[in-house]
């Protein structure tokens, strides 16, 4: 494995600069997921538990085609299954590859205490380092997408590393790999746009799904996961994908502005209590003349 | 034992001030409340991540914070309980309050006389007692983010704000406390470590409670 390629441009929890930063190498990567092909074979749930070696978990059935009601720390990719009723009566099986969506501006990553426990690659991947995290789950707040999971017993979080250990040795992300129908494809973030593109434009030509259209949400600075959908204007009808995700506003501030309030309201209070006491001294005791004591 | 606190002063014979066990109910409070802002200062910001990795790391502070936590809050209504009579703010806090900048400006001879706790004092009392409540509130919501449905995720990020602002407000009111017990007003951390103040200390800075505790003011008669 080799990370020589995998140059870091953003750490969490990191005071001062980061050698790579705003670069962006020359392909930034992307997997585009065209869930219009999707059977939901769940080949790429079975090669994502594979390739990072854990073991199959019992799954949960609850009357749906869906493994398990969500990921877990230990299960990154889910295809999340909605049984769904169109006006006009139509009915379809929705499929929808789950998981980190490499968003350009993470809200994992802005939100995360902890130095370099989450890392954004120059190509775009966003990944957690387990060996620095704290366990604090502010990741878990941060993200638009629900995404990062906790394991109880490590006091760790984990996501889907976008295979970074793969990319980073030239390969693409296992679950590509093993996906059956053409449904995942990986490149660079430009290719995967010309081909979801390509896709949705055949969509508007040769099939009634009129309203499809790439899912790359700009609220977050884009994804580097970026979905084809036959109804891009409700994603939420695909197992809750947000319509608009963007970093919490309320994370923003309590990251931003909130923290120099802090910070400036701390050092003000300890200067000026130095201040106080170079300026008016410790307060004396008035001492009762010696006979008055009684 | 508290003469040797009391030598710092003409006279010898001290009065109590704080009980044992309110000496180690606020020992107590106060190693738990550190204990939680040296980890959460760690948690606030990179530049002062350092403090968790020297209290043994930060996964381990990290896991200590909250249950120190729930310490600090038991303590706290321990405290509240044991001084919650004492902490009543009344007319002659007002009047403290009203006249704050002569207080602070050490012009103290022209203070009203006060009871055992200052105005100040007081205050510092209930931001600290309501504090504790919004940090363990918004706390729980920290502690066990998984629980809240992603539906309700602005409760989360709601929390998060609520539990920094808390913070920031208690490091406030400690910042001042440390700074007054300490520095500015000698002899007090003294009375919280030995349990006594000297007569003249007494009547200096509490002359209401001075009088009550002798029965009358003997040094103040003509
Ligand atoms: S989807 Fe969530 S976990 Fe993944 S990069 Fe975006 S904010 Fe981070
Ligand atoms: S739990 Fe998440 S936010 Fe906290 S240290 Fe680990 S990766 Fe960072």
């Amino acid at each position: 494995m080799s990370n020589g390629t995998l140059e870091i441009k953003a750490i969490s929890g990191h005071a001062g600069p980061v050698a790579g930063r705003d670069t962006s190498r020359d392909y930034d990567v992307c997997k585009l997921i065209d869930v219009t092909t999707c059977i939901g074979c769940k080949a790429c749930e079975v090669a994502c538990l594979e390739w990072n070696g854990y073991p199959f978990r019992e799954t949960v059935f609850d009357n749906t085609y869906q493994t398990m009601p969500d990921l877990a720390w230990n299960y990154y990719n889910l295809i999340r299954f909605n049984e769904h009723v169109a006006e006009d009566g139509t009915f379809s099986w929705l499929m929808r590859k789950d998981g980190c969506m490499h968003c350009a501006d993470p809200g994992c990553l802005l939100a995360c205490p902890a130095d370099g426990a989450i890392v954004q690659y120059a190509n775009g991947i966003v990944d957690f380092n387990q060996d620095n995290c704290i366990g604090c789950q502010y990741c878990v707040t941060g993200c638009p997408f629900n995404i990062p999971k906790f394991n109880h017993e490590t006091k760790k979080v984990h996501k889907c590393t976008l295979c970074s250990d793969r990319v980073g040795a030239g390969l693409e992300p296992a679950c590509i790999k093993a996906c059956p129908t053409g449904c995942l494809h990986f490149g660079s973030k430009d290719d995967m746009k010309d081909l979801a593109d390509k896709r949705v434009k055949q969509l508007h030509e040769h099939t009634s799904h009129k309203s499809a259209g790439v899912y790359d949400p700009p609220g977050v600075g884009g994804t580097h996961v970026i979905y084809v959908l036959h109804d891009i204007d409700h994603p939420q009808y695909y197992g809750g994908l947000p319509k608009d995700p963007r970093v919490p506003l309320l994370v923003r501030i309590w990251k931003g502005p909130l923290k120099w309030l802090g910070n400036f309201a701390i050092a003000a209070g300890v200067i000026a209590a130095a201040t106080h006491f170079v300026r008016y001294g410790p307060k004396k005791v008035e001492e009762p003349k010696k006979e008055e004591v009684v | 034992m508290s003469t040797a606190a009391a030598t710092h002063y003409v006279s010898s014979d001290a009065i109590q001030r704080y009980t044992f066990h309110e000496r180690v109910m606020h020992w107590l409070n106060a190693l738990a409340y550190t204990y939680c802002l040296a980890t959460g200062l760690a948690f606030y910001t990179p530049h002062l991540f350092w403090l968790a990795v020297m209290l043994g790391g930060a996964p381990t502070s990290r896991f200590w914070h909250p249950i120190l936590g729930i310490g600090f809050f038991i303590a706290m209504i321990w405290m509240h309980v044991v001084w919650r009579s004492d902490m009543e703010i009344t007319e002659t806090d007002k009047r403290f309050l009203s006249n704050v900048e002569d207080y602070a400006t050490n012009r103290d001879d022209r203070v009203p006389p006060q009871e055992k706790y200052n105005g100040g004092q007081k205050l510092y009392y209930w931001l600290m007692y309501y504090g504790t409540f919004l940090l363990l509130f918004s706390g729980l919501f920290l502690w066990f983010p998984e629980y809240i449905s992603f539906s309700l995720a602005w409760v989360r990020h709601l929390m998060i704000v609520l539990h920094e602002v808390a913070a920031l407000i208690t490091i406030g009111g400690f910042i001042v406390h440390v700074y007054m017990s300490v520095f500015l007003v000698p002899g007090s951390t003294d009375a919280m470590i030995h349990g006594s103040v000297s007569r003249a200390w007494a009547r200096t800075h509490h002359r209401l409670w001075y009088i009550r505790v002798t029965g009358g003011d003997p040094v103040g008669k003509e």
